[in-house]
């Protein structure tokens, strides 16, 4: 390796104390960091600004521009935004809970059980990180229609209960945990199911609550399978009632699109930004949406 | 273990793995086999059965310009949003990494557009590159500069569309350099400050080479969304104009559910199916013996 001699060793004799810390001009390097933070915030935050003020003030910065809640009234009132949290919530719920279940016994069955072929069965079920619903949305949208699901809440969720990056995660974790504790809890007279509950699903708590968190986040957030398999306000989750609400074309007025779309991701945003450390933790335990 | 109690055994994990197996079966394996079937029939007219006509569709799709160029405008999109995505999560990752005043501020800037709906992200920079009202243009006419049309014109459009897609990922790569940076340990570090070793030459002989696992892992699922992501499309542009920002997964809807030409739709799927396999085939030949996500 070749020495750099331009280095002085003094800056090393002082390092970082909290005193220097405070009393230093801030680095190129810090100036750097929140200029390119405030670039990544801005566009929010030009949002809160268009949502929260009359439509005149969109492109006129006035700092005591007068503040108004009137354009979440308007798209309050011009969409059924009521309707589409309730579905997306309904949908969101519904996703996670039935893959927990669905997930959990695949998760299972292959951490613990000797089926013949195995490994081919459970590299057929990673191929599912690839293949996604909303690829093969022409086929997915005739399966649908035969499974008179078009139109549903469920139709919606249903091509994406089974998991594969669940099943992966759990298995997992359930790897992990000793058989020990598994022979203990036979040996009181658990069976297989009493088990799993018991020992396996309480010490992957973790896991489940980082694959939780992204799974809801993604399916707050997904879009193009539900623009497909829905056609009306009583099944349509949020993403796409926003979609439709805000199409240019619409010429709906832009205030107005800005309170409606905050409206559309305040809960998730919110969330997040008082449980910041679970959500990256989970994102980071997940690795893959 | 008996026999009869082994076979019992694999009775119960077939069972406990059959609802996925089903709803797998449905919703993945039978229309990727259904949809590489209709690629080679053209459906009957008027109830007649299809007719099965081998690759003529594909010959159909490989003489349709547009095909080119939606493919050509997927790949520029691929190349303009990953090495800018990727390099930018890993800068912003060292930000944060190192001593820095107010740190949990960055990193939530940084990371927040990771969190929101792409057609919300979409709806947010409408306001920036709108023709009239937009904030771009407002600025450039301040300036006494005359404005772009960021979404209108052909040459721009794609472009714009490229610098959204990196504020909205770039956040979300970062938290797994960052992970990375975390762990390497710190004795590195002090020995090569001993020696003497720039920051510079340090980054790039022992952080970046430490940091490959987790760059392969990012660029996987980079691509993986330059195929799968076109959500923004439908509020940025709906593909056009004429085709400049069209992708491939965006033709594939519009074919199918604007066109109604399903034999179509699912020729392209079959290619961007394709597609998805060499990324698989990437991360599971180079990645799986260090899997670093779990």
């Amino acid at each position: 390796m070749s020495l750099n001699t331009a280095h002085s060793p003094a800056r090393n004799a002082a390092p970082y104390t909290p005193r220097s810390r405070y009393f230093a001009v801030p680095s190129l390097e810090t100036i750097a960091a929140w200029l390119l933070a405030l670039i990544w915030i801005f566009p929010l935050l030009y949002a809160l600004w268009a949502a929260f003020h009359p439509p005149a003030y969109m492109v006129r910065f006035e700092l005591f521009a007068p503040l108004t809640l009137d354009n979440f009234a308007t798209a309050w009132a011009q969409a059924p935004f009521a309707r589409y949290y309730l579905n997306t919530f309904a949908l969101v719920t519904g996703v996670v809970f039935a893959q927990f279940v669905v997930c959990t016994l695949a998760a299972f069955a292959f951490a613990r059980f000797p089926i013949p072929g195995k490994n081919v069965l459970f590299m057929l079920v990673l191929i599912q990180l690839f293949v996604f619903p909303e690829v093969l949305i022409v086929e997915n949208y005739r399966i649908a229609s035969e499974l008179g699901l078009i139109n549903t809440i469920t139709g919606i969720g249903l091509p994406y209960v089974a998991s594969a990056f669940g099943i992966f995660l759990l298995r997992q974790t359930f790897k992990t945990i000793p058989r020990e504790l598994e022979d203990a809890a036979r040996i009181e007279g658990c069976n297989w199911l009493e088990i799993l509950w018991r020992v396996y699903v309480p010490l992957a708590k973790p896991t489940y609550l980082a694959y939780g968190l992204v799974s809801i986040s993604h399916h707050w957030n997904n879009f193009l399978w539900p623009l497909v398999v829905t056609n009306s306000v009583e099944s349509r989750p949020l993403t796409v009632g926003l979609g439709i609400f805000s199409a240019p074309e619409t010429g709906v007025n832009w205030a107005t699109v800005s309170a409606a779309t905050l409206l559309s991701i305040a809960p998730l945003l919110i969330a997040f930004l008082l449980f910041q450390r679970q959500f990256v933790q989970s994102f980071l335990r997940a690795g893959i949406r | 273990m008996t026999l009869t109690a082994h076979r019992k055994m694999q009775l119960y994990g077939t069972l406990l793995l059959l609802p996925a197996a089903i709803l797998l079966t449905t919703f993945a394996y039978l229309p990727t086999i259904t949809t590489v079937i209709n690629s080679l029939f053209l459906p009957g007219f008027r109830g007649a059965p299809a007719e099965f006509v081998g690759v003529e569709n594909y010959q159909v799709l490989f003489d349709d310009p547009t095909f080119w160029k939606v493919a050509r405008n997927n790949l520029i999109y691929a190349l303009g949003t990953i090495p800018t995505s990727i390099a930018l999560a890993l800068v912003m990752a060292l930000f944060v990494n190192g001593k820095l005043r107010g740190r949990g501020f960055v990193r939530m800037a940084y990371f927040t557009p990771t969190i929101l709906p792409m057609i919300a992200a979409a709806n947010i920079w409408m306001f920036f590159y709108a023709p009239q009202i937009g904030l771009f243009n407002k600025l450039l006419g301040a300036l006494g500069l005359s404005g772009i049309n960021w979404l209108g014109d052909p040459s721009v459009a794609l472009g714009s569309v490229i610098v959204m897609s990196v504020w909205k990922e770039a956040g979300f790569f970062m938290i797994f350099y960052l992970a990375a940076l975390q762990g390497i340990p710190p004795e590195l570090k002090e020995a090569s400050d001993l020696e003497g070793t720039s920051r510079w030459s340090f980054f790039w002989r022992v952080t970046f080479p430490l940091l490959m696992p987790t760059t392969l892992f990012v660029l996987i699922n980079a691509l993986i969304n330059a195929v799968r992501v076109v959500d923004h499309l439908f509020i940025l542009t709906k593909g056009g104009p004429n085709n400049a920002t069209n992708l491939l997964l965006y033709y594939v809807y519009e074919n199918a559910f604007s066109f109604f030409d399903r034999t179509m739709a699912a020729t392209i799927t079959v290619v961007i199916l394709l597609v998805l396999a060499v990324v698989a085939t990437l991360k599971f030949t180079i990645l799986d013996r260090r899997t670093h996500y779990q």
